[in-house]
């Protein structure tokens, strides 16, 4: 019995990866905009068309026959993804940055696109809007790693190099945003612009580059996705970019906490996908809706809370307005 | 000409057209990439579907009709300050809850029962559009966020609703409304129905639509209460300083809003066309394209009309895009570049407006006013 209970740890842990990543990823995506400045609810669009780039990649060269395969077709593709979320990120970067356009509305406006520009790409090359890809890149177990007893079958058996790449990208992202000039003015503009301006620093060059990292990070986070947790891409990421915003502020926008938001609601996303093959959470009888809604509720909770006075959990200050040098 | 340019509201009107125009264009642009020899008749088709049969025209009164509520929910909110991007969520709430007395409530005759699914729509939209008001009238939390979180935490509730009362497993979507129950045709269907074979999915929701939109203009332009509205959208300070209510306020224009939307839920599910609601953890597409009407009428009720019949008109180009070898989600394309392109409506209007005082310069004024009147027509 009690062998019984460590698979389903297991397997659960494991599941639990596929989705906790993607959110860290695309949520530590959402924090370089929002602390540059830039609201940026266009991460499920962004998400959606690196997605769909990447996955149109490694479909393309797999039925080309080419040489590349397994990890290094998937590190290409997560170039593509990453080029794919720049270029969005460009769009809302110009709109909002360059003509103070409404950030809002201009990312509706990229979340509408995304899944219309994949499903019509899609059905020019294919009959349907489905994009199939082999999976040749989930590793049965990490070398070594793999065979240490508890610590392997949880965190390095039945997994992907990206889960890794997750944590390689939040330590670079923390150190970026805490230990260096460019982070300090990042954080800067996203608080007070003016007073970044005031002492040379130029806020629209460095609002282009939170969003673009965003775009970047974001895109990444949508091929992350999708690879585990699918066998085709259907022009849908399924609301996890909505999500991974939901990430970025039960976070607190800062990166420690992000990855323990993504953590839980990555749990969570878990059990609500398996929790019918996994015996005491059945006999639980909760509704899957209930483990899908939990992380929405638990952040209109957080912001109730922490929204009106400590400003150790609020949002950076300036975030969704737009700079204007003159009224400095 | 000329006199379009004169006053903000042509302005806004041409700057309106200039997204829709942009908009077209890069549909053109992406037709021709795909296949340049179908691209021109297929355009051309998407110009002039709406009107090449009275019975299309009867199929953009349908399609127009929920998206010019959830439009008149966006741009009700827009005008008081609040981006209600949680339309969808409202929507959804509110087709439930109508569906749901439809299908159940079989002890009230069928015109009592759909009365009281239309009103428990708008009650149920309301309830869902009150939770971002109270959150940011008294939590002071952005409506924008805590609307995106009560959109998904609106589509699973409702997913686990529908499983549990009306589910109909065989077509994983709710038990269909007896006919009875849903909104009457008036005839409307088969005036529109032309030399076709069947008549129009049009009803009396159109109707109600614009019934709403002159309803939801006179709340704003003409009553106290509408002033106090908008007022808090103009300055929530000056508003207070006034001795307006301004927390009140927020959560009644929410809810107003929510009302609005769950309203179209109601007319989109009951319009006897056969549609019923599918359990799947989507978004209801109406809620996001409210925010394009409402951004194509300038939050007007009475352009938000029209920006609904626009947005309509061209989805039904849309649907004939297969006939020229087209996907046609290529209108969804040209739906968001039109978004993107509101998104900047103010710079597109101050080009105008340099563009209007470039001419008003070079031009000498051609007796018709004189020039002091360009000008100010220019700056407006």
């Amino acid at each position: 019995m009690a062998g019984l209970y460590i698979t389903t740890l297991y397997f659960v842990m494991q599941q639990t990866f596929f989705f906790t990543i993607p959110l860290l990823i695309v949520a530590l995506g959402g924090m370089f905009s929002e602390r540059a400045g830039i609201v940026n609810i266009a991460l499920e669009g962004k998400m959606l068309l690196g997605a769909f780039t990447s996955i149109f990649f490694i479909n393309q060269v797999q039925n080309s026959g080419a040489a590349l395969d397994g990890h290094a077709l998937l590190l290409v593709a997560l170039l593509v993804a990453a080029a794919t979320g720049v270029i969005a990120g460009l769009f809302h970067a110009y709109a909002t940055i360059s003509l103070n356009a409404n950030q809002i509305i201009s990312g509706v406006a990229i979340n509408m696109f995304a899944p219309a520009f994949a499903i019509y790409i899609a059905r020019i090359f294919g009959d349907t809007q489905q994009v199939f890809f082999t999976n040749n890149f989930r590793i049965e177990s990490v070398p070594f790693f793999g065979s240490i007893p508890f610590i392997g079958p949880l965190f390095f058996q039945n997994t992907y190099f990206t889960t890794y790449l997750g944590f390689v990208i939040l330590a670079v992202s923390t150190f970026v945003i805490y230990r260096t000039k460019f982070g300090l003015r990042l954080r800067a503009c996203g608080e007070h612009p003016h007073a970044a301006d005031s002492v040379g620093v130029n806020v629209y060059k460095i609002r282009y580059a939170g969003v673009l990292i965003s775009g970047a990070l974001a895109g990444m986070g949508g091929l992350i996705f999708i690879i585990p947790t699918a066998v085709a891409f259907n022009a849908t990421v399924s609301g996890y970019g909505f999500l991974a915003l939901a990430v970025l502020i039960f976070g607190a926008w800062r990166p420690q906490r992000i990855l323990f938001a993504a953590f839980f609601f990555g749990l969570l996303q878990a059990v609500a996908a398996g929790h019918s093959g996994i015996a005491f959470l059945r006999d639980l009888r909760i509704p899957m809706q209930f483990y899908q809604m939990v992380p929405f509720v638990a952040t209109l909770v957080v912001l109730a809370i922490t929204s009106t006075k400590s400003t150790k959990n609020a949002a950076p200050k300036a975030v969704g307005q737009p700079y204007d040098k003159g009224t400095r | 000409m000329r006199g379009l340019f004169k006053g903000d509201g042509g302005l806004s009107v041409l700057s309106s057209l200039v997204a829709v125009i942009a908009g077209l264009l890069v549909g053109l642009v992406v037709l021709l990439l795909t296949d340049a020899s179908q691209a021109f008749p297929a355009f051309i088709n998407i110009l002039t579907a709406g009107f090449q049969s009275i019975r299309n025209f009867g199929e953009v009164l349908y399609f127009a009709t929920p998206i010019i509520l959830t439009g008149l929910s966006v741009g009700f909110a827009m005008k008081t300050g609040l981006f209600n991007i949680g339309a969808a969520g409202q929507f959804t709430f509110g087709a439930y809850v109508a569906v749901l007395i439809g299908v159940q409530a079989t002890f009230l005759p069928p015109p009592v029962r759909l009365l009281v699914s239309l009103l428990a729509a708008m009650l149920a939209g309301a309830l869902w559009g009150a939770i971002p008001g109270l959150l940011k009238a008294f939590r002071n939390v952005h409506e924008v966020i805590s609307c995106i979180m009560t959109n998904w935490i609106g589509i699973f509730l409702v997913n686990w609703l529908i499983l549990n009362t009306i589910f109909d497993a065989e077509r994983n979507s709710t038990m269909r409304v007896p006919a009875a129950a849903n909104m009457p045709g008036l005839g409307l269907g088969e005036f529109f129905q032309g030399d076709a074979i069947r008549p129009s999915s049009v009803n009396s929701g159109i109707l109600i639509a614009i019934l709403t939109a002159i309803v939801v203009y006179i709340i704003l332009e003409k009553t106290k209460f509408g002033y106090e509205l908008k007022a808090c959208g103009f300055n929530q300070d000056a508003a207070k300083y006034a001795g307006i209510s301004e927390k009140r306020n927020i959560v009644l224009s929410m809810m107003i809003s929510g009302a609005i939307a769950g309203l179209g839920g109601a007319l989109h599910f009951l319009s006897g066309a056969g549609i019923t609601m599918n359990v799947a953890n989507v978004l209801s597409s109406e809620g996001f394209t409210g925010i394009s009407v409402a951004l194509l009428g300038l939050n007007n009720p009475i352009g938000i009309i029209f920006g609904g019949l626009l947005i309509a008109y061209l989805h039904l180009g849309g649907f004939q895009m297969q006939v020229f070898g087209f996907v046609p989600e290529i209108i969804e394309i040209v739906t968001a570049v039109i978004i993107y392109f509101c998104a900047f409506v103010l710079l597109v209007k101050m080009m105008l407006t340099r563009a209007a005082q470039k001419s008003a310069a070079q031009k000498p004024p051609d007796g018709a006013g004189p020039p002091d009147s360009n000008k100010e027509g220019g700056q407006g």
